[in-house]
């Protein structure tokens, strides 16, 4: 029972952790319209740049809030140097020139940081385990993500649903070509929204950094997910991608936690030790495709046309 | 006018070729040189780049010339390199494969085309096996070698029972069978996570505490075993449950774990303080030429590698094609291994020495490896019976 509890708190720091990523990816995906395949190296510039402020600062807070500032400039210049010229061209342009970007970035930091990785230390308060029901610990660091993540939550469907800001991202999403002709200038709206949407990857980027490794290339596979679940929660709905990267989180962890022993009762030991894996993986992919089929436009689609 | 040009061309081409064929040893070096592991190939290369420098950039009074391509940790990828480098480049030995997997996709064209395949890292257990050829050779072990000296040390350390993590792919398999195979305690779980792309390991260290297994067993090369260590000792399993680990904590590694490492022990066949003269040699001269950098036991394998090719090329005078004496020359092992002296069992394994690593802050206060003991002395693999060579 405890056990269960425990993976349960893992599956949903890991979903709130997708959900940070989801939501830029979603925001600028189902607003602009762009398919932003360089969004993994924001989360991987996120990680690099909180390594490199907390160094430099000494102190962890400080350099975190550093590492988000420079993340959130860094999207805006690079929305205004590159991405704009990609608006009202076909997908597979975007695609092109935004795997480009990965390329570019993966060889920046190659260039600057170098090829070893860098380690991003916590603070000695954040590495001890805390008792949160009597028997079972939990890393405090984890707690840390998972409170932080449901903050960010919050503040974004305050932003989204109760402010002006988030009327017109949400006009946005439902018709693009409709708030421009009402005369809002769509592309300060259009800098603002990528920029936010930066800052969210920066920001799953520098909280995951701690508990992996900051490295070349880190965004790339997380990305996948991230796409899997704008898909499953419907383009361009922030309460979608919010219910989709948790579903997703718990069905990953709690799949390669429990699935290896329900695989044994059936199989042998060593063949379900090793089907495990790769079913478990597997598991998100066939919820996507369930949902494609029921709900073509995801659970919460935030455009009717 | 046109015409006499591409003659020309022809012509030049006619001369070059010979030449290129005879003149120099060429050398294929199949390992990761892009994305997270690239440090790992990186080391291969310095290292194999320095034995080549302290053999004066001949053998046999011949120039090497090496041809260098990147696997990017993919067994397909690999795959193509290597038949790149013996169908068109026409190499004369083949060296590198840091993965299990890699190698095992890669192996048949390196035999089928009748190339000296030199693994120096890669040891899968089918290599040492069905699947072991003439001219396969491997300056590194058999994976469950390592392990298995591990399983043998928590023996020693009366170790009662443990749980054991790895990833899932080819060598990750071989590992964990490998502590298996000597640890007399109770295996109370054993779980595999998806490889290179599952860098979470929240779920399963939750499962190791809950198994109240007395001690953790775990295999992840390169940055994974950075991860894993930073999360074992973030959920505080370090105060609780001990950790015993093959090839998750290198000099690559150690720079990122820190102190996260401090006191966690390693089996290894090598490691920089051995006490012979060309090890220190080669670990001096490394730091020289390569500073900050530090040497692995991934770089020396691929010195190791280059020695062994030179013993083979000298004993032919540098022709070749001789395979037959070439092989025979190098079933003798008969070159300085940075390792001290090692031989070959029938399926060209190494039968070798491990020790005990353990991690320790040396006089300027950065961490560093040490040997504390010798585990197991002239250590043969598991699967020599089986392979059919004698």
């Amino acid at each position: 029972m405890l056990l269960v509890v425990e993976q349960f708190l893992n599956g949903l720091q890991f979903g709130l952790l997708l959900f940070l990523l989801a939501a830029g990816l979603t925001l600028v995906f189902g607003i602009m319209d762009l398919v932003n395949l360089a969004h993994g190296s924001l989360y991987m510039m996120g990680a690099y740049f909180a390594a490199t402020f907390v160094a430099w600062s000494g102190n962890f807070i400080i350099g975190i809030l550093l590492a988000l500032g420079a993340t959130l400039l860094l999207g805006i210049v690079l929305e205004v140097v590159a991405l704009r010229h990609l608006y009202g061209r076909d997908h597979l342009d975007h695609v092109l020139a935004t795997f480009g970007l990965i390329l570019f970035f993966n060889d920046l930091v190659r260039l600057v940081w170098g090829p070893a990785g860098l380690a991003l230390p916590l603070p000695g308060w954040l590495t001890v385990p805390v008792q949160i029901i009597p028997g079972v610990f939990y890393p405090a660091y984890r707690l840390a993500i998972i409170s932080v993540a449901l903050a960010v939550a919050l503040m974004l469907y305050i932003v989204v649903m109760r402010t002006r800001l988030g009327m017109l991202i949400r006009a946005g999403a439902s018709n693009r070509e409709m708030i421009g002709a009402l005369g809002i200038n769509i592309k300060l709206l259009y800098t603002l929204v990528f920029g936010l949407g930066a800052a969210l990857a920066g920001l799953a980027g520098l909280m995951e950094a701690p508990i992996l490794t900051v490295q070349i290339g880190m965004g790339e596979n997380i990305l996948i997910l991230a796409f899997v679940i704008i898909v499953i929660g419907g383009i361009g709905s922030i309460r979608g991608a919010f219910v989709a990267a948790i579903l997703v989180g718990m069905i990953d962890t709690l799949g390669r936690a429990f699935l290896p022993d329900l695989l044994r009762g059936v199989l042998s030991s060593a063949a379900a030790s090793t089907a495990a894996p790769a079913l478990s993986s597997m598991l998100i992919y066939l919820l996507m495709a369930i949902v494609l089929v029921a709900r073509p436009e995801g659970l919460f689609p935030a455009s009717r046309r | 006018m046109r015409r006499a040009f591409w003659l020309a061309g022809a012509a030049a081409l006619a001369l070059a070729q010979p030449a290129a064929a005879g003149d120099t040893i060429k050398i294929g070096f199949v390992s990761t040189f892009s994305g997270p592991t690239a440090v790992i190939g990186k080391d291969m290369r310095n290292s194999f780049e320095l034995a080549l420098d302290h053999l004066g950039r001949k053998m046999a009074g011949k120039p090497v010339e090496v041809i260098y391509e990147d696997d990017q940790q993919k067994p397909d990828i690999g795959k193509q390199k290597t038949e790149k480098l013996v169908q068109s480049d026409h190499v004369d030995f083949i060296v590198g494969y840091i993965w299990s997997n890699v190698l095992l996709a890669s192996l048949k064209t390196a035999v089928d085309s009748q190339t000296f395949l030199i693994s120096a890292n890669a040891g899968p257990s089918q290599l040492a096996g069905e699947l072991c050829s003439p001219y396969v050779f491997s300056t590194s072990w058999q994976n469950d070698q390592t392990p298995a000296a591990m399983g043998l040390y928590m023996n020693q350390k009366g170790v009662k029972s443990v749980f054991l993590i790895g990833p899932n792919y080819a060598a990750g398999k071989d590992m964990l069978a490998g502590v298996k195979s000597t640890f007399k305690g109770q295996v109370l779980g054993e779980e595999y996570t998806v490889w290179p792309s599952q860098l979470d390991f929240s779920a399963e260290l939750t499962k190791a505490r809950n198994s109240k297994a007395e001690s953790i067993f775990v295999f992840y090369p390169g940055a994974a075993g950075v991860q894993f260590l930073n999360q074992y000792v973030q959920a505080g399993i370090k105060q609780q449950i001990p950790l015993y680990t093959a090839f998750t904590i290198d000099e690559l590694s150690l720079p990122l774990q820190k102190d996260n490492a401090l006191g966690v022990p390693g089996a290894q066949e090598w490691v920089h303080d051995l006490p012979n003269e060309q090890n220190k040699k080669f670990v001096e001269d490394y730091r020289k030429k390569y500073a900050p950098a530090r040497p692995t036991y991934y770089g020396a394998q691929a010195y190791d590698a280059a020695q062994l090719i030179n013993s083979a090329v000298v004993a032919v005078k540098g022709d070749t094609s001789k395979k037959d004496a070439m092989k025979a020359e190098m079933e003798k092992a008969d070159f300085k291994s940075l390792r001290g002296s090692f031989r070959y069992g029938n399926n060209h394994i190494p039968i070798q020495n491990f020790y005990l690593q353990d991690v320790v802050k040396d006089a300027d206060g950065q961490l560093s490896l040490k040997t504390v003991a010798t585990i197991v002395k002239d250590n043969q693999d598991n699967f020599h019976d089986k392979c059919p060579m004698k």
